[in-house]
This record gives C-alpha cells, structure tokens and sequence, in this order.
C-alpha cells in the first residue's frame, strides 16, 4: 500500500467535486450503462486562448465535467496546431485552490464595514449592498459617482452589456477598460492618421514579408506563436532581414540581423530620421503619396497627463493637445531634415551604420516591410505620436495594405480588439468607432438601443488613470472592477491606486475568479466564472472574432461577469437612475427596471433558450430564459453593419475558426484600405483611407520630447517594466499553474553586471528598487534573458509579492492616455536579506 | 521565517475552507503580506537539474526540461538543445528525440529536419527551480478521472 498524501486527497476531492458538479450518480446506478469505449472518449471543443492578443485556437478536452487536457488547435489559421507554454498548460489555469465560490464582502458586527473581514455573503446581500451604494451616489452626487473599470480580456458580450448598463443605464460614461494601459495609444495613432481603428494588414503578412521591424516588442516571449511565423519566415527564406530595436537586449536579439538598443524614448528622433533619409535618398513613392496621403503638423509641447497642478502639466504650452494644421511635402521634408543621421546616432546611442541599415529597409522600394510593435511604443508619453511617426514612414514609402507591406500594432490581451476597442467600452467611446462627444453617434446608439433621446450622456467620462485619481479625491465614489487586477496593473499604486480604493468615501466591488491583489483592496469580492466557463467571444489583434462555448460549469456560485452585470441591471428602475426630464417626454419609459430596458427590450431577448446548443451548458441564458449571448451579439453587431466593421452572424463564428472583419457577403477582409482585398474601397481608386472624409491618410510632423521622468543624481536608473513568456499580465492565472510557478516564481531585477559590480551587489543580492513614490525590495539578476545596458533596470510586473507598480509614475500619453510604463528615475539600494 | 509560516497558513485556509474563513487578507499569492507592505523577497531558486522525466499532465504537454540551460545559445547561428535532442545526437546523447510534430511545416507536411517555427525550443519547454508552489492547484488527469467515473459504476478494476 502506497502512502497517501497530501496531494492525493486534494486531488480525490477534486474528483468528487467535479463528479457531482457533473451530475454523475455518487451511488453505484445504471453502471452497465456505460461502455468502455465511451469511458474513454474525450470530448474536444475549440476556445480560443485565454491569454493574450494573439487569438490561437485551442483544442479542449472534456471528461465527467472537468478540462482534462488542451492542445494547439491544427485547424486554426493563427497558430496550425502550435500553443507557447501558458497555452499548453491552460487545462489548469481554471483549478487554483483558491478559486473564489461565493461573494465576499467586509463586515464587522454583521455589517458591511470598510475596515472589516471579508465574509461570505450571498448574491442577494452582495447585490442589495452594493445596490444600496450605487443609488446613493447617484441620488447625491449624479452619475459622475460611480465608475467600472473592465478590461481586453472581458468577451465581446460582457464588455457590450457593461458599457450599455454604464452609458445607457446609469448614463455615466466613467467606463474604462484596462485596455487603456496597453493599446491606447494604439486606438490613437489609427483614429489620428487612418480615421478608423486596427490594423489594415494581418498575419498572413508574416509568410509575405521581406523584413520585419520590432519597435519596442519583445515578440520572443510576449507573442511567441507569432514569433514562430516570424521565425519560420526567418529561416526558411534567408534573404529576410529582422530589426530589432529597443532599450535593452532580449530574447527577440537571437533572431536579429540588425540589434539596435536605444536610448529611451529616442525612437522619436529614429523615425524622424528614417522619414528624412527616405526623403533625403529620393525613395519616396511620389504616386502613392499625391494621391492617398496628407501632411500635417502637429501641436507640440504637450505635457504629460499628470495631475494638473503638477509642474510639468502647468509647464507645458500646449498641454493635451491633439491638434494639427495643414502642411505641404515640401514643408514635411524641411521638418524632418533636422534629424540627420549623426543627431539620431548621437541621440539615441545607436551607431550610425546600424541607423543607416534600418533606414535602407523601408527605403528600399523592392524590400517588404512588416513594422510590430507593443508596449514599448504604447506605453510611451508620446506613444500617439510614435504610432503616427511608424505610419508616416510606411505612407512615405506607400508600403502599406499589401501582402508583406504592414506596419501592425500587436495587442496585448486577448480581446482588447474585440470587446475593449471595437464594443467602445473606453470612456470616450461607442461601438463601432463612435464617440461619445459627436451627437450624431449619440443618436445612432439610442436608435439601436431604442433609447430615448439624451439618454446616452455627452461628456467623456473618466478614463483609467483619472479614475484612481478620482477615487483618491472622493469624486467616484462607487466603482466595479471586472476581469483585470488593476491594484498590481496600474501606476503609482502608493500615491493613487490604494489610497483611492481604500477612501472611506468609497465602496469598491471586484469580479474575480481568484482572491487577487486587487480583491484585497476591495470592499466586495464577487466570484467569477472565467473562460470556458462561459459561451464567449474574443477579437484578436488581426480583426478575427472567435467564439467558444461553455464547455464546464464554473465552481461554487461563480458566475461570468455578463450575469452580473445583467442581474444587477434588475436592482434599478429608470425612475431611480434617470432625471424626470428624459421620462416625462417618454412616459413610456416609466418605472421599467433597466433590465427591462436595456436587456429584456424584444432584441437583446429575441431568441430562444432553444437556440442554444443542446450538448453544452449556458448558465447566463438558463438564468434569463433566452439565449442572451446570441441577442446581445446581434444588436451589438447592428453597429458595425454597413459601416466598415460588417461582423457575420452569430452561428457562423460557432462553426469556424473565426474570420476577419470586415466580413462581407460571407468573406472575410485580409487587407484593408486597398482596391482588391477591401469591398469597401471604391473600384478604380487603388487605394483608399476611407476613415478620412477624403479617403486619404495623414503623415505628421511631431518633434522629439524628452520623457516625463529621467535618472539623475539621486535616482540614477531607468525602470523598465514588463513581462515574461511563462506569466501573463498580473500572473493571476499563470502564477497558480505549479509548472509555470516553478519556471519563473519571482520578479528580479535584470541589471547590467557593472551596474551591479558598481554598487556591491551581485546576483541574487537583496535591493531595494525606490523611487520618488515608492519602493519594492528584489533581488538582482545579471546573467538572465534580459541584459541591460548600464544605467537600465527591466523588472517584470507579474509577482504579486513584488508590486513594482508602486514604484512608476503615473504620466500618460497626453493624447491617448495611456501610462508610460517603461520610463521613470529609481534607485537602487543593496539591503542586507 | 515569519512570512512563510503565513504563506503556509494562507494555503491551508484556502486548501481547507475556500475563503469561507473570515479574514482581512485573501490575496493568496501573497502569503499575509498587507498590500503597502513588501515582504523579503525568495532567495533566487536552484534549477532542477537531475534529468528525470516527469509525468506530463496530458500527452499534449510539452515535456518540462530536467536539467539546466545555463548560456545555452539558441539564436541565428546556433541551437544548443539540438545537440543532444536531434535525430543524429540521441545515440550518443541518449536525450529524447524532439517529437516528430517537430518536423511538420505550417502546412503539416514532413521537413528534411526540424521546422523553423520550432526553433527557439524554450517558448514551450522550460526549466523547473525548486520553488514550491505558492497555491495547490487541484487538475486532474485524465486517469484519475476515468478511474473515478469506472469506480462510481462498480467497476472491479
């Protein structure tokens, strides 16, 4: 007899757990019933990953009830079969221990109390309480009161019923999504030069292109299956040349022909100079150019989305300013020629042979160009500008929206395309690329939304940054996170984001499937169901929409974020949340809870529970009583019909492995903005920028700036922050799969070894990384898959033990938004642990 | 010391009672530590390095590596792990062959060697440390589960 430990029992109660979750008789009954033949049968279903922005399709087994095994999925375009390590090991990202089963809420006394202990509650109170809070802070303070914050990882459903119970139902527009810490600046570029969101290309530029040009993207480790199609590309062609530019070296250098490591935020003095060498060596495409582009100059001295009595804001001239005049070629040329190539060596640390070469990639007419880029020029506080400067050297050279010819902005969460961006959930934003602030737009969703007039509110609401802000003023006072642990996530987390969760004033609510850190700092924890869990829907970052079913029922009472957002919907009447001036013109409206209004409103609830698939489970609509994810699909894709952003139809996306939008006439798009592949671009035009009134896309001319922080004497380093491949994002999932733990379990501080020799320390020595706001303590690592250069320390964000987001600054991107996460002044302080 | 008695406190509170247990600190991960607070951090862990095979999860998992891969280069030039992992190396080497999936092109066709996009061998296969879990994490296998299912219909085996 083996001795039985520990883990057998936990994995035996597992079992009976999932057994009896899966209605399997616990008593021996109709057990000849079953054969072996069907004991041994696993049940595979697609999903797309749960991870990040790059959509691979995985294939998932089911047996009595429980994900027993994941792999590839060999029919998806994405990947053909391939996962990196999180994607394999996704068959348990769903059974962490701590899993959370049922609400929590602080208490003391048997009563909520901010200060008190978490004890479990039921959804009723859960609801009541925090029903309670929010009709309150309406009834005092208005709309401006509450806030939600959700996230790119939110399905197309959820974040659509969010942003409508915030926009239509408590006509607040402080919607944000965590999205706004990563493609921002992304959604900024695209709307400033293009007119319209996302990439024109996909990847099937990756099998097309004659080089590629990483711009602040460690690809290696943070889009490992597009990397693989880079790579494959790569070898199997040796004339592709690959660049790789950024502030420190990593895993993507293996692959690079071209290495260049730059001096923070430089990038803008690199491109200026590539756009003048195209110009200076003639390589414009003067055709391409007369015909689809304009030039522009834009606003300078822009500030750096701090506070606004910080000195910096009340030092700029122009402070958020996105405006811009017209310009000819002539005056663009002039603009760039002060960017030579020995000011951009100089500048940038790059020497100048390598400048040179990288220039010669986009300059050379007969060379197809892929640019990719991620956080590295996102979280940047100029990072619209440098999206804007990426475009105006594919523009100049008109290689763009062909096979091969793609500047592509990767995305970082699995759904920041789909839910965050295309649903509109960001606080300025509609579906479909409306924005709040354009009354036509307002229309157009009452009109959809069968609305009244003026229900949708005119303001743009509080995006992420100001949300915590204003949650440490006391100005929100209710707030509900959803899908993301912004506590780890957001900047500044010691002067803005635990102050502001922890105000007195203030009530703050938390979907989570697991107990993050940003559940602690919550006052109600509510359980959710995560990923296949749920029917669900993803956008990845090439426009392709994917769907999966619910293929396990969630633990304890966990439930998807949509439910809750829909239940809670029934809690409020439209007499409560709207003013008399909207009900009295449309009486009609009266005392409808706004369930009835926004959800059970003869679209949204139009279809059956018996459209529903028979073989798998749907916890929302058997709730509900009609298939709400089909409905809410449907009247959300009303936006994008006819409009550039044609989705197919609901029971299409279940059968296939996700197409590309625009999806016209039943065919996806691959290249958009050119005459052949787009059905929106005008026969006999070639190519057309169809979100521009005049069809054409805008070059324009942006100087360089320094960053909003730089090391000086005191704090002599610069903090980068980032990721790793075996963890994703905040490691709430990842951190709980034992493999992936145990291949990276903590956060180090990658440094350069004379940096580290400098100080006294060596690897594995304990130090304090501090700067103006905050500090954390780690420990040095000089030998690991990030080198620094001297003067740069990388530390990765995933820990939770480490919060290194206590120590960056909170300057966003005036324009989008978006925080800098890459730049700020630290020291570094040996500690004797 | 202190920090991991609580650490192991936390992962039996969760591992016993969910979060059932009334408490001021759920964040599991990290292990009692209040969130202004910022504990010592773990001595930087060994890499397991005893070239023992473990039992994957599912067939489809790639094989975790048993050993260290300190300065291993796997870049334009070269490729450390094939060393040892290639069809040529294993007699000598006495490693597992890389999987013949290895092989497969994007389009599932048989290359003369190993396919490119399967290069860069550690975006699926990587190194354990000691460090313990920091949550028990309750997957079962598929034959655990099958055993389960056999044993609730009486099965005798």
């Amino acid at each position: 007899m083996t001795e039985v430990t520990r883990r057998d029992v936990i994995k035996a109660q597992a079992v009976a757990a999932a057994a009896a979750a899966a209605g399997i008789p616990i008593p021996a009954a109709a057990q000849n019933l079953i054969t072996e033949a069907e004991l041994t049968d696993l049940k595979w279903s697609k999903a797309p990953c749960r991870f990040c922005g790059t959509g691979c399709s995985i294939m998932v087994a089911t047996k009595a009830g429980r994900v027993v095994a994941t792999h590839g999925d060999a029919e998806a375009e994405v990947n053909r079969g391939l996962n990196c390590v999180k994607g394999y090991f996704l068959s348990k990202i769903m059974y962490g221990q701590d899993r959370l089963t049922q609400p929590l809420l602080r208490k003391r006394d048997g009563q909520y109390y901010k200060d008190g202990d978490f004890e479990p509650v039921s959804w009723d109170e859960a609801f009541d309480t925090m029903a309670e809070k929010w009709k309150k802070a309406l009834a005092e303070k208005g709309p401006g009161a509450i806030g939600m914050f959700g996230s790119g990882q939110w399905t197309v459903w959820e974040g659509y019923a969010a942003a409508k119970l915030m926009k239509a139902g408590f006509r607040s527009n402080n919607i944000d999504p965590n999205a706004r810490h990563c493609m921002a600046s992304a959604v900024g570029g695209f709307m400033r030069t293009f007119g319209i969101d996302e990439p024109m290309g996909c990847y099937d530029d990756f099998e097309n292109a004659d080089a590629f040009v990483l711009w602040g993207s460690n690809m290696a480790e943070m889009h490992p299956i597009l990397w693989t199609r880079l790579a494959d590309r790569r070898f199997s062609h040796p004339h592709v040349k690959v660049a790789v530019l950024s502030t420190f070296i990593h895993r993507s250098f293996d692959l690079a022909d071209i290495p260049a490591v730059f001096t923070p935020h430089t990038d803008l003095v690199i491109l200026n100079y590539i756009a003048n060498y195209i110009i200076q060596n003639g390589a414009v495409n003067e055709d391409f150019v007369s015909k689809h582009v304009n030039f522009r100059r834009g606003a300078t001295d822009i500030g750096y989305g701090l506070r606004d009595d910080h000195p910096l804001q009340q030092a700029a001239a122009n402070p958020n300013s996105g405006a811009s005049e017209e310009m000819t070629f002539e005056e663009f040329a002039e603009f760039v020629s002060e960017y030579t190539l020995e000011k951009a060596a100089e500048m940038s640390g790059v020497p100048a042979d390598t400048l040179e070469n990288i220039a010669k990639l986009y300059a050379d007419p007969d060379t197809k160009v892929m640019s990719l880029w991620t956080m590295g020029v996102n979280q940047h506080t100029r990072g619209v500008w440098v999206n804007n400067m990426i475009y105006n050297v594919h523009l100049l050279t008109g290689k763009i929206s062909q096979p091969g010819n793609s500047p592509f902005s990767l995305t970082g969460q699995p759904s920041a395309c789909g839910t965050a961006r295309e649903v509109g959930t960001f606080s300025h934003r509609l579906p479909a690329d409306m924005v709040v602030k354009n009354p036509e737009h307002r229309a157009i969703a009452e009109k959809i939304w069968q609305l009244p007039e003026g229900t949708v509110p005119d303001w743009n609401g509080a995006h992420a940054v100001v949300q915590n802000r204003k949650l440490k003023d006391g100005e929100i006072n209710c707030y509900w996170v959803q899908v993301n642990n912004n506590m780890q996530a957001a900047p500044n987390m010691m002067e803005e984001g635990l102050p502001g969760y922890r105000n007195p004033d203030n009530f703050i609510v938390v979907s989570d499937a697991y107990p993050t850190v940003t559940a602690e700092a919550a006052d109600l924890i509510l359980p959710a169901a995560m990923w296949v869990e749920k029917e669900g829907a993803y956008g990845n970052a090439e426009r392709r929409t994917q769907f999966w079913y619910q293929l396990v029922n969630a633990p304890g009472e966990s439930k998807s974020d949509m439910w809750q957002v829909v239940e809670f919907s029934k809690r409020f009447t439209t007499d409560e949340v709207w003013p008399a001036e909207i009900l009295d013109a449309n009486p009609e409206y009266k005392g409808k809870t706004l369930f009835e209004v926004l959800f059970a409103n003869g679209k949204v609830d139009q279809y059956e529970l018996t459209e529903k698939a028979k073989e798998y489970g749907n916890h929302e609509s058997e709730d509900f009583g009609f298939y709400i994810q089909k409905g809410l699909f449907e009247e959300y894709a009303e936006f994008g019909r006819g409009k550039a952003h044609d989705l197919a139809s609901f029971d299409t996306y279940h059968e296939i492995r996700g197409l590309r939008w625009p999806v016209v006439d039943g065919k996806e798009t691959q290249w958009r903005f050119k005459e052949g592949y787009d059905p929106y671009v005008t026969p006999g035009s070639d190519f057309e920028f169809y979100g521009k009134p005049d069809g054409k896309a805008v070059i324009f001319a942006l100087p360089f700036e320094p960053a909003a922080e730089s090391p000086d004497d005191e704090y002599p380093f610069w903090l980068t922050t980032g990721r790793v491949l075996e963890h994703w994002h905040s490691g709430s999932m990842t951190q709980r799969v034992p493999e992936l733990h145990k291949a990276v379990p903590d956060a180090l501080v990658y440094m350069h070894p004379d940096d580290a020799q400098a100080m006294g320390v060596r690897r594995g020595s304990a130090v304090k990384v501090e700067s103006r706001r905050g500090h954390i303590v780690s420990r040095v690592e000089t030998r690991g898959r990030n080198k620094p250069p001297k003067g740069l320390i990388f530390v990765p964000w995933f820990d939770a033990r480490q919060l290194i987001n206590k120590v960056t600054l909170d300057a966003t991107d005036p324009l989008s938004k978006q925080t800098d996460f890459k730049k700020c002044a630290v020291k570094i302080v040996p500690v004797g642990v | 010391m202190k920090r991991q008695t609580a650490l192991i406190a936390a992962i039996l509170a969760a591992a016993i009672g969910g979060a059932a247990l009334a408490q001021q600190s759920v964040a599991t991960l990290r292990g009692g530590t209040p969130l202004a607070d910022n504990a010592d951090p773990m001595v930087i862990p060994k890499v397991v390095n005893t070239d023992l095979r473990q039992v994957r999860n599912y067939p489809e998992q790639p094989p975790l590596i048993p050993h260290k891969i300190d300065g291993y280069q796997i870049d334009l030039n070269a490729n450390k792990c094939l060393t040892c992992h290639s069809r040529e190396a294993i007699e000598i080497s006495q490693a597992p062959m890389v999987s013949i999936t290895h092989f497969m092109s994007r389009d599932n066709q048989f290359l003369a060697s190993v396919t490119p996009r399967r290069y860069f061998c550690n975006q699926c296969h990587v190194v354990q440390t000691e460090a313990r879990p920091l949550v028990e994490n309750g997957f079962v296998d598929i034959d655990s589960v099958l055993e389960y299912v056999k044993n609730q219909q009486g099965g005798s085996d």
